[in-house]
């Protein structure tokens, strides 16, 4: 496979992604360093998922390039399957397995993909479930946890895999508000960590508090990047402007 | 149970009004009578060897052939269209028959008469048995796939511990109505000679010419089969729902 020689995590080029007549990405192009903290927010609609998604190969693009790690990816199952071992990825909707104890959701990837002894794999995923503080629910199902408690599996899930970067996709979007707390916790410890994270929410908190760099989409383009202070304080678009301000309303 | 209970008790009530009846064909108290109740308890062997392994097998061929109706490849969903739609539209009495008389000199091979029935039986059904598993597991929300694919599991990895899993809980009630089904169409087997519940009455109608009272009793000995059967298939639901607790 072929190394880039810079160091950076995630090199994105003029990607594009359109889904019938509609284009979700146009044209972006993106640089994440290694362990570098980026936070994008944006309208609904504006893209921020698809390009997430595009990054561990759940959608492909349709033009430009996308590297990996040094991997580039495309449809090839070779190259998807290397990026996956490299990329986490939590949902907004958790995606646990209802079948399966927390326990068994985080253990399942190691054991089967990663050929981790189930031993090394349950003792590995306590490890997780305490750092995102929830051991005592490890023999119950899903639907037993609360919203909250679910998302830190699903993150615990993901670190389990030992990516070398992390991805969220609105990770707290779907949680009464006061559970968005605790996972937001979990994310900040994370992200004091030194792992490459790449974060879609519009959690300004979190985002002032962890981002290296904030990234604004509107209409499948990003229209601005900034560090977090300057982005906040005084962002140079006046469609930034505008959704700051609707977003600070509530 | 009470059901099974109410219709004994209408029989025997129907049976003292008439002297048209002939119970003593099947009265257990009687020697001719109770040899004549194993023959035809007999059948049972068959039945259920024949309908629980076609079931068995239609329930692999039937996921065998929903697997490529779920993929993006037009030629793989075709193949599951052409399969459904042929196999569907043919009668089981038919293809009963054109297994047992016609595959024989065709293939050269030779099939007995259990194996004809759990050819003809297992066929038919694989097709029902191809819609339920493609319904069951296009039921199963997109996130699953994607969580599954975002921890570096293969297809054959997410398919057998995450999607499955999930689609034959839901596919359950379904999977259930079939072997009821496949227990009565096994009857159908009997017109080339398999010594199952329905020949084994026929063929003691043939001699003792007491149809209604030997016909009778294969109507109970399907119905206590089929309460059986459902019976242990609601239990089994039960089971896999109280471990999901969703």
């Amino acid at each position: 496979m072929p190394k880039s020689p810079r160091d950076n995590d995630i090199e994105i080029k003029d990607i594009s992604k359109n889904f019938g007549k509609f284009a979700a990405l146009k044209d972006v192009s993106l640089s994440v360093k290694q362990g570098e903290r980026v936070v994008v927010c944006g309208p609904s609609g504006s893209g921020k998922s698809t390009l997430i998604r595009c990054i561990n190969g759940l959608e492909i693009h349709d033009a430009g390039s996308i590297t990996v790690d040094g991997i580039i990816l495309n449809h090839k199952t070779k190259s998807l399957e290397q990026i996956r071992s490299r990329v986490g990825m939590v949902f907004q909707q958790f995606n646990l397995f209802p079948h399966l104890t927390v326990l068994e959701n985080i253990t399942l990837g190691p054991v089967r993909a990663k050929k981790v002894t189930r031993q090394e794999a349950d003792s590995r995923a306590m490890g997780y479930l305490e750092r995102v503080k929830i051991p005592e629910q490890a023999h119950k199902y899903p639907g037993q946890l609360s919203g909250g408690q679910q998302q830190r599996v699903a993150i615990a899930r993901s670190l389990c895999m030992e990516p070398k970067i992390l991805l969220f996709d609105e990770p707290t979007s779907a949680l009464d508000p006061e559970m968005i707390s605790e996972v937001l916790e979990v994310m900040i410890e994370l992200a004091d960590t030194g792992m490459t994270l790449i974060c879609a929410t519009h959690e300004k908190g979190f985002a002032r508090r962890v981002a290296d760099t904030m990234i604004f989409m509107d209409q499948g383009r990003i229209v601005e990047t900034a560090p977090p202070a300057k982005f906040f304080d005084s962002p140079d678009t006046d469609r930034c402007k505008t959704f700051l301000k609707q977003i600070l309303h509530h | 149970m009470k059901k099974l209970a109410i219709l004994l008790f209408l029989m025997l009530f129907l049976s003292g009004c008439s002297d048209n009846w002939g119970w003593y064909v099947v009265n257990p108290y009687s020697k001719s009578g109770w040899i004549n109740l194993k023959f035809l308890m007999s059948g049972y062997y068959f039945t259920l060897l024949l309908s629980f392994t076609s079931i068995f097998i239609s329930i692999a061929v039937g996921l065998l052939v929903a697997l490529p109706g779920l993929s993006k490849n037009p030629w793989l969903r075709n193949f599951n269209r052409v399969y459904v739609e042929i196999v569907r539209s043919v009668p089981i009495l038919v293809l009963i028959l054109w297994v047992y008389y016609g595959l024989p000199p065709m293939t050269g091979l030779e099939i007995n008469v259990f194996w004809a029935g759990v050819i003809a039986l297992a066929l038919s059904d694989s097709a029902f048995q191809a819609e339920i598993f493609r319904a069951g597991i296009q039921s199963i929300d997109r996130g699953q796939y994607e969580a599954s694919h975002s921890i570096s599991l293969n297809y054959k990895d997410t398919m057998r511990f995450v999607i499955l899993p999930q689609a034959i809980r839901r596919i359950l009630p379904a999977l259930g109505n079939q072997l009821v089904y496949m227990l009565k169409m096994s009857s159908l087997v009997s017109v080339i000679g398999m010594q199952e519940l329905t020949r084994k009455a026929n063929e003691l109608v043939v001699t003792e010419y007491r149809p209604l009272e030997i016909y009778t009793i294969l109507v109970l000995e399907y119905l206590v089969l089929i309460l059986v059967v459902s019976a242990g298939v609601r239990w089994l639901e039960r089971r896999l729902k109280s471990d999901e607790r969703v």
